[in-house]
């Protein structure tokens, strides 16, 4: 079979129109999980295939297509769905955030600010945040159209009660104008100000759960907390030790046996921009002259 | 304050055939404020059966009990209870309480339900108590683990401690050593010089003599056909 | 005075066969009804339909809504009925399973119902769900234990903590005492007799066992085969019954 055998970006055209109806529906109710009929992805469930129908349904001819995991353009998933579109869609890719107009993330929102052109898709493994404390779907979705939310801070209770703060780090659960609580899919709670306000379209697909949901630009999503006890959007304590930025989330990378470790962007896009404009962190010397060497 | 007219009461034995026992016919009487009327008869001829119909405690089949103004032969469930909050009390012969409540707190419960406030139904309590020779250590100890006598004594206790305007006694001074039964018929009489209308089931002739001012033989009360 | 419940004519149909039918009966504030009856008189039906959970085919059930006077509860809507469910009437289940999130500690058990309606301040709840836990007689510091570590009559405890917290003026129990020690129901019987008193509440109590509402209940109905047989003063009904299946139910009490 040649690639020229396959509709633009794999879906058909009617299960792309599902899709898309899901996505305006989604748009429409800012939090409120659409559910679709998620279809087989040449790829295992877990791996994105919410994300990719998403994208999919999203993706034009003239789009500029951009995929991260954790952050990175060149780990293995990223690379096998950037490959999957640029091969079944013929569309452009990049690395560079300003640059892409559907950018696919797993776990991460880019540092750069996004704007009023792009989407941003989501892959999401588990959409209800209500699950883990009540497993009930009937029930979970009861809750959600009744605004029964307690049960959302119980869960933040818990942490507090055995952690003295709230330990949940990321898939910090979100309200969104003021209405659906939201899981925000497993993005450090350090992302979490950037969906509020944004200018970009937020998807988020969930493959295997048959959801999808989305926020429409400059959505009011605010952190759930407890009064004496705010939202923190921490981040490790650290500048890059690439490129020195202070405010970028980081990474911690192990690089010997000895305990010898570094702080480095979890976007590296980002860091890499930082660099090539002159920015310097402070392990930067010893890696320029390692990869030298 | 109690007046009862021509009330009778029969037992309708569903299991046993659906029998039907008569056992009350035309009983009336009337007891006036500061009045103690004792009923009298032999044992089985209905001095308890007429107790129990005008606390509520049994159902009149036909006939008025008047307490305070209310007709109990066929007053609702919740005018009764309020009738037994404020109006009519009854010292029966066995104590009845929830386990593990402390004896001072059975006591002052009358009181409580009547919306006394807490240091003073206590303060009454343990007066009562005192007098009835319940010694202090005991009262933090829930009764249920009480000897036969100190449990009727603490009943006696929890009967006196709020001032109804009415009051029921059965056998009151019963298997009581004379101290106490001393004291228990000073709260009779006590009771009485405050106004209260009492009917009593006395089976000691000299309590008897002592705060009742009528008999009532209940044997003329018995049906005829019984 | 408004009862705070009044009930009419309630019938429960499952298909063809009966849940029960024709109950009616008005509970004032501060009243404990007791609904006593063996398996499969209807009594649970009843409470159902009366708590919500589940929707007789006829009847009305009056609350007295702290807004707006009598409202029938059953024709209100699901998220008016949810909120009272959670804010002015408790329901404590035999099973304290049914009754309490076992994967969460004691205090985000009790302090649920607290952040359900509103309450956003950590250290105000934490306060509330020990001071309530201290109310049921549990140490606080078994605070942040799940009640998976607790026994019986202590998970009994903590579901009427979680229940009573957000000071409601109903309290449906269904076999509150059911399935423990005897000595832990004489405890469990005088905590509720205690806060039922002190809170001035009202309550309907299913059981089959006549201790309990001797103990508890001011006012008895008595039901078989998904019909009131007798109602009246607890301890008239239990001293002298008159309808022979009450007379039944309390010669069959084995006595101690």
């Amino acid at each position: 079979m040649t690639d020229q055998a396959y509709n633009f970006a794999y879906l058909d055209e009617q299960t792309k129109r599902m899709i898309r109806r899901a996505i305006l529906k989604g748009l429409a109710i800012p939090g409120y999980q659409v559910p679709f009929a998620s279809r087989e992805m040449p790829m295992p469930y877990g791996w994105g295939t919410g994300g990719v129908q998403v994208s999919a349904a999203t993706l034009t001819p003239e789009d500029t297509f951009k995929v991260i995991d954790q952050g990175a353009d060149d780990t293995t998933n990223a690379v096998s769905i950037r490959k999957f579109f640029q091969r079944t869609a013929g569309v452009a890719t990049t690395e560079e955030t300003d640059k892409a107009t559907v950018i696919q993330t797993r776990h991460r929102i880019p540092e750069t600010p996004l704007g009023e052109d792009q989407v941003l898709v989501y892959q999401v493994p588990i959409p209800e945040p209500l699950r883990f404390l009540e497993p009930r779907e009937t029930e979970t979705r009861k809750m959600h159209s009744l605004e029964e939310y307690g049960l959302m801070h119980v869960k933040l209770y818990e942490d507090i009660s055995q952690h003295g703060a709230i330990a949940t780090s990321y898939a910090y659960p979100v309200k969104v104008e003021g209405r659906y609580v939201m899981d925000p899919s497993p993005i450090p709670k350090f992302d979490n100000p950037k969906m509020a306000d944004c200018p970009a379209i937020q998807l988020f697909g969930a493959g295997r759960e048959q959801r999808i949901y989305a926020l429409p630009p400059y959505t009011k999503v605010v952190s759930l907390d407890f009064e004496d006890h705010p939202f923190d959007p921490s981040k490790a304590d650290h500048a890059c030790d690439l490129c020195g930025a202070g405010e970028s989330y980081l990474d911690e990378v192990i690089t010997d046996d000895a305990g010898g470790r570094m702080f480095v962007c979890s976007d590296t896009d980002y860091c890499r921009a930082r660099r090539e404009a002159g920015h310097l962190g402070a392990q930067a010397a010893v890696m320029e002259e390692e990869a030298g060497a | 304050m109690i007046e009862i007219e021509n009330v009778s009461k029969t037992f309708t034995l569903h299991n046993q055939g659906s029998a039907v026992i008569p056992v009350m016919e035309g009983a009336t009487l009337s007891v006036q404020p500061g009045e103690c009327v004792a009923l009298i008869g032999a044992s089985g001829a209905g001095k308890s059966t007429l107790m129990r119909m005008i606390y509520g405690n049994y159902l009149a089949a036909s006939g008025r009990i008047m307490v305070g103004g209310i007709d109990v032969a066929q007053a609702k469930p919740r005018d009764i209870l309020a009738l037994r909050r404020q109006t009519l009390g009854y010292v029966s012969q066995f104590l009845r309480v929830v386990p593990r409540v402390p004896t001072l707190e059975v006591v002052a419960e009358p009181l409580l339900l009547v919306g006394e406030n807490r240091d003073s139904a206590l303060a009454r309590a343990g007066d009562l108590l005192t007098r009835l020779n319940i010694p202090e250590r005991l009262w933090g100890l829930s009764p249920t683990t009480f000897s036969g006598g100190e449990q009727q004594r603490v009943n006696i206790a929890r009967g006196f401690a709020h001032t109804y305007p009415a009051l029921l006694l059965d056998e009151p001074t019963a298997s009581l050593d004379a101290q106490n039964r001393d004291t228990v018929l000073s709260l009779v009489e006590e009771a009485k010089d405050r106004g209260a209308a009492i009917v009593g089931i006395f089976h000691d002739e000299a309590a008897r003599q002592r705060v009742c001012n009528r008999e009532i033989d209940v044997t003329g009360f018995t049906p005829v056909a019984a | 005075m408004t009862p705070l419940l009044q009930v009419r004519d309630i019938s429960k149909f499952y298909g063809a066969r009966l849940g029960c039918r024709d109950v009616g009966f008005d509970l004032y504030p501060g009243e404990v009804m007791g609904i006593v009856g063996e398996s499969g008189s209807g009594k649970s039906t009843l409470l159902g339909c009366l708590a919500g959970q589940l929707a007789p085919d006829t009847g009305e059930v009056l609350f007295d809504t702290r807004g707006e006077g009598p409202r029938d509860t059953l024709t209100m809507s699901e998220p008016e009925r949810r909120m009272l469910a959670r804010t002015d009437w408790a329901f404590v289940h035999q099973h304290a399973r049914e009754g309490l999130r076992m994967g969460v500690s004691a205090g985000g058990n009790v302090g649920e119902r607290l952040m359900a309606v509103g309450a956003r301040h950590y250290g105000d709840i934490r306060g509330q769900a020990i001071d309530w836990l201290d109310r049921v007689e549990i140490s606080e510091d078994r605070v942040d234990d799940k009640p998976t570590a607790f026994s019986g009559g202590m998970q009994q405890r903590l579901q009427i903590a979680r229940n009573l917290v957000t000071g409601p003026r109903l309290v449906f129990m269904d076999e509150p005492t059911g399935g423990l020690d005897v000595s832990v129901q004489a405890r469990l019987l005088d905590l509720l007799r205690g806060l039922v008193r002190e809170m001035g509440l009202s309550a309907i109590i299913v059981t089959h066992d006549l201790a309990v509402v001797r103990l508890l209940a001011d006012r008895l109905m008595v039901m078989k085969d998904g019909h009131v047989v007798e109602s009246g003063l607890t301890d008239q009904v239990l001293d002298d019954p008159q309808h022979g299946y009450t007379q039944l139910l309390v010669s069959s009490v084995l006595q101690v």
